[in-house]
């Protein structure tokens, strides 16, 4: 298990009614953790769409997680 | 080309769009292209009242300065800057701008073009639409929630 602190934005902060939350995890990737994070919060659906980003930087969701680092989910973009 | 302080900027007031447009001036530019994405008051067949963005600053800078590099590097254009709102905005007003410079006027096209699609897929920023019907909605994202599933 590892620690990290997870970030949520716009509908997904709705849908987990927080905006940051520090976890404990054996996740590997932010595919992982999204799933994982999914039982705990059950009004987040799906990750479709979404973008992710560790330690402020674009990941891909297949990105190896280390302890320690920031993970933000961000839900389906629509600037413009 | 040497870009002034940062040609990327996310507003949280009215965008000036005279202002914007003349600081793209550039005499070795014989094309200037302005494109401004406005409010509309409806979208999918709803009425929508008014909209407010939630912007990821700190990424949301970074990506979009990326983005004008991308443009700069790909296209034969000279000056390429762009704006982004945040926050409560009503109909009609200009959501985003982006301003391009060249020496002719197909690459400043095709450089516009690039950003602002560019700025739509890549950049954390988020909108809610207010519809007249007394519903809110984040665009884009009807799959992002759902009601709990009951045990």
């Amino acid at each position: 298990m590892k620690s990290v602190f997870v970030k949520w934005f716009a509908a997904y902060r709705e849908a987990t009614g927080i905006e940051a939350e520090p976890v404990s995890t054996s996740a590997s990737t932010p595919a992982e953790l999204f799933l994982e994070l999914k039982g705990r919060h059950p009004r987040l659906a799906s990750s479709r769409g979404a973008l992710v980003a560790i330690n402020q930087e674009m990941a891909d969701w297949e990105t190896p997680i280390e302890a320690g680092d920031e993970v933000l989910f961000f839900p389906p973009v629509a600037g413009g | 080309m040497a870009s002034d302080m940062s040609d990327f900027a996310i507003s949280h007031q009215g965008i000036d769009v005279p202002a914007f447009r003349a600081s793209l001036e550039d005499v070795t530019s014989g094309a200037c292209l302005v494109f401004e994405g406005w409010v509309r008051n409806h979208n999918d067949g709803r009425g929508v009242l008014r909209l407010a963005y939630e912007v990821y600053e700190p990424l949301a800078l970074k990506e979009g300065e990326l983005i004008l590099q991308e443009a700069m590097s790909k296209f034969e254009i000279s000056r390429a800057k762009a704006i982004h709102r945040a926050g409560e905005l009503a109909l009609s007003e200009p959501a985003v701008v982006v301003g391009v410079a060249s020496s002719h006027r197909d690459a400043a096209f095709r450089a516009c073009r690039y950003i602002i699609d560019e700025i739509k897929q890549r950049l954390p920023i988020w909108k809610k639409e207010y519809y007249a019907d007394g519903n809110t909605e984040w665009v884009n994202c009807q799959h992002c929630a759902q009601d709990p599933v009951p045990k």
